[in-house]
């Protein structure tokens, strides 16, 4: 590994000179580093669909796809390359630059938010002071992709989707930035890195248990899954903002959504469960990383296994339980926590 | 020298999405660019290591004032050559307002590059500045500010929530849920004939 | 008052969610039911009215007398029969039975109505055409049906025979 690094630095410096080569070899690096990011999360969320077949395939007492490979494992593939060689089909009246530009915008913000998710104490991306705020902000931006992929198809079941959609993807941004604030307060921090340290002692989730229930199914209708999956409510709308997207732009929206599932487990996790903390001290023989897998793992299940236990909630329903309950609970909690904070003398 | 290719790249952005905003034809477009410009200042803004003041922008204009412009301007069917019309008689106001702000900015340009006040910042992170400067020196307007937009909070609310007329049925979830059969269903027996 | 209590620490602790979640999580570690199909099947009833078949005798006759009852009966019009002219008292015989598959419902009528059981019903459902033309089955499609089903066919009506 060495040899190979001076080989490239060597080479590298003769090929641009002494001039060029740093700012080359610092994009080359951070390419790398990017790159592999990107890769294991792509490989989880194809595996994650998969997983998602089979969980709710067992819990309905089915099988779930296994033609493909052994044990399906050859599924996710074949999906990708049917998506990929389907027809990109433009509908008429479409606008098209926008229409096009929708499904990247809700897939780039998902993998953005990766870049400061720490997956041990060296292992981040970019350690940014300000992690959870860069998080919060990145994942404002996904409604975006949503409000123009339903302008542009110029479809009153995209667009119905679409406004939805952003209505409760709003609202539940809103609980869901309220549920940290009392996670930040306790550590003091706005990095991740440092929310972790923190919890050295007692995670998050006990003394914050009502914010991590309430930050879960905030982030279940963040990411529009069932039992809050109304964008999509098939019943009504189609197939809500992505139903004139087909082949692999609609893949997008697709990719997009489990990166986002994936990522608010890895950041529930972080903030509520310790991290890459053991749960027992004695058991910090096992990485770290392994650790965290796990509970995000675990939540990952739960997004699963909601799915298949809840029905749809109605549109007037999910509104009343992002802003008149979840609101005012994790409202009064932030003050509960600042009261704590005071009377235990930690500040 | 890196920095000073983003930089360039970012405000050159900043600057054509801005032109942008005002001169395509599509009200839709136009707030697409606004938040192209949005986004391109808050890169400038990480640039100056402001990262708290990029989220801030990102989260707040983007992801609430932006999106509530594009609900509005994507319901509305407006017309644009009319606009296009209007616009012009509004031109003068228009460079009025542009000439006001450029001198403005010429002014504070030029004090601070007679000061040179910079620097100091960078001991601190910029967050904890923030927040100290704002919760200690500018506490009163801080708080000031902060009871106008709940004033504005209560008075969008007001002006919104309309009483539905008194025959209105409306559905309380509570009481729906915590209904029992024992309490709502009366078994009768009736005999036969003798029912009401 | 300590029923209202109760209600509202089992809302707030999200125990029917937590009920319904435990459901779902028991029926994830039973033995799921899923049949396997080309390569499992479910068992068949001897009354399953599957594509049709026109029945010989041992000495490979054909048994329908074109007494066109199961045309009469069939409540969607889809059996034709012609009469072979020559056909004599003894010996009844047609010259074409035609089945419209597009049409029939399976309903087993034709069946019901033939008096020398010529006319079944087998137990294949896995037949299919590409046009509307390949669903109309001609008698020598049909009485191939009973070659090719023979067995399963005739155990069948000699199961179901008792009640009858």
């Amino acid at each position: 590994m060495n040899e190979l690094h001076q080989f490239i630095q060597s080479h590298g410096l003769a090929l641009l000179g002494p001039q060029w080569w740093p700012m080359a070899w610092t994009l080359l690096w951070t390419l790398i580093k990017i790159i592999l990011l990107i890769t294991p999360v792509m490989i989880c969320v194809s595996y994650y669909t998969l997983a998602e077949r089979k969980i709710i395939g067992a819990m309905q007492v089915r099988i779930g796809p296994n033609r493909a490979g052994f044990f399906g494992v050859l599924q996710p593939f074949a999906d990708a390359i049917k998506l990929f060689c389907k027809e990109t089909i433009i509908p008429q009246g479409s606008k098209k630059a926008v229409f096009f530009l929708a499904p990247s915008l809700t897939l780039v913000p998902a993998l953005l938010m990766w870049a400061v998710v720490p997956f041990s104490p060296e292992l981040i991306l970019a350690d940014v002071n300000v992690g959870i705020l860069y998080v919060l902000s990145i994942s404002s931006l996904g409604v975006y992709g949503v409000l123009m992929s339903g302008w542009s198809s110029n479809s009153r079941y995209a667009f119905l989707g679409s406004m939805r959609s952003a209505g409760q993807m709003i609202s539940y941004e809103v609980a869901m930035g309220f549920t940290i604030i009392p996670v930040v307060m306790l550590s003091g921090s706005l990095s991740l890195k440092d929310i972790v340290a923190s919890q050295q002692g007692v995670w998050n989730v006990i003394p914050l248990l009502p914010m991590f229930v309430i930050y879960f199914i905030s982030v279940v209708a963040e990411t529009n899954r069932s039992p809050f999956d109304l964008p999509e409510a098939e019943a009504e709308l189609v197939a809500g903002y992505f139903t004139d997207y087909s082949a692999m732009s609609f893949g997008l929206f697709f990719l997009g959504e489990y990166a986002n599932m994936i990522l608010v487990s890895f950041l529930g996790s972080l903030m509520f469960l310790g991290g890459w903390l053991p749960p027992l001290g004695f058991l910090g023989f096992i990485p770290g990383i392994i650790w965290l897998s796990l509970k995000a793992g675990f939540l990952m299940f739960v997004f699963l296994w909601i799915r298949a236990t809840f029905p749809r909630y109605r549109y007037d329903q999910l509104m009343r339980l992002g802003w008149k309950v979840f609101l005012p609970i994790s409202l009064s909690w932030i003050f509960l926590t600042g009261l704590g904070l005071h009377l235990f003398g930690k500040v | 020298m890196v920095v000073d290719i983003i930089f360039y790249a970012f405000a050159a952005v900043t600057a054509l999405s801005a032109v942008g905003v005002v001169s395509s034809r599509n009200q839709v477009h136009s707030v697409l660019f606004l938040i192209l410009t949005f986004f391109s200042t808050a890169a400038l803004f990480v640039l100056l290591e402001a990262e708290f003041l990029a989220a801030l922008l990102v989260m707040v204009y983007m992801g609430a004032v932006a999106v509530l412009f594009l609900f509005v301007v994507m319901m509305l069917d407006m017309d644009a050559t009319d606009l296009r019309q209007q616009a012009m008689n509004h031109l003068p106001t228009g460079i009025l307002v542009g000439v006001v702000i450029l001198v403005e900015l010429v002014v504070v340009l030029s004090h601070a590059h007679s000061h040179g006040e910079h620097g100091a910042v960078a001991t601190v992170s910029n967050t904890r500045a923030i927040g100290q400067t704002l919760y200690t020196q500018y506490l009163y307007p801080f708080e000031l500010a902060s009871l106008v937009l709940l004033v504005a909070l209560v008075g969008a609310v007001v002006l919104t929530l309309r009483s539905r007329s008194k025959g209105a049925k409306r559905q309380n979830i509570g009481q729906q849920v915590a209904r029992v059969s024992a309490e709502t269903v009366q078994l009768v027996q009736r005999k036969s004939g003798e029912g009401a | 008052m300590s029923v209202r209590l109760k209600e509202w620490v089992d809302i707030f602790a999200l125990k029917e969610l937590a009920a319904g979640m435990a459901v779902t999580l028991r029926y994830f570690f039973k033995p799921n039911i899923t049949v396997q199909y080309p390569e499992e099947r479910t068992p068949l009833s001897p009354r399953f009215r599957g594509e049709h078949a026109l029945r010989r005798d041992e000495q490979g006759r054909e048994l329908c007398v074109a007494c066109k009852l199961c045309e009469a009966i069939c409540p969607a019009q889809a059996i034709f029969i012609t009469i072979d002219p020559a056909s004599t008292a003894e010996k009844r015989l047609t010259k074409a039975y035609d089945i419209d598959n597009a049409k029939c419902i399976y309903c087993g009528f034709c069946q019901e109505a033939c008096p020398v059981d010529a006319i079944v019903l087998g137990p294949n459902f896995e037949f299919y055409s590409e046009t509307r033309d390949g669903l109309v089955y001609d008698k020598q499609k049909l009485l191939s049906n009973y070659d090719r089903w023979k067995v399963q066919i005739d155990a069948n009506l000699a199961q179901d025979a008792p009640y009858r």
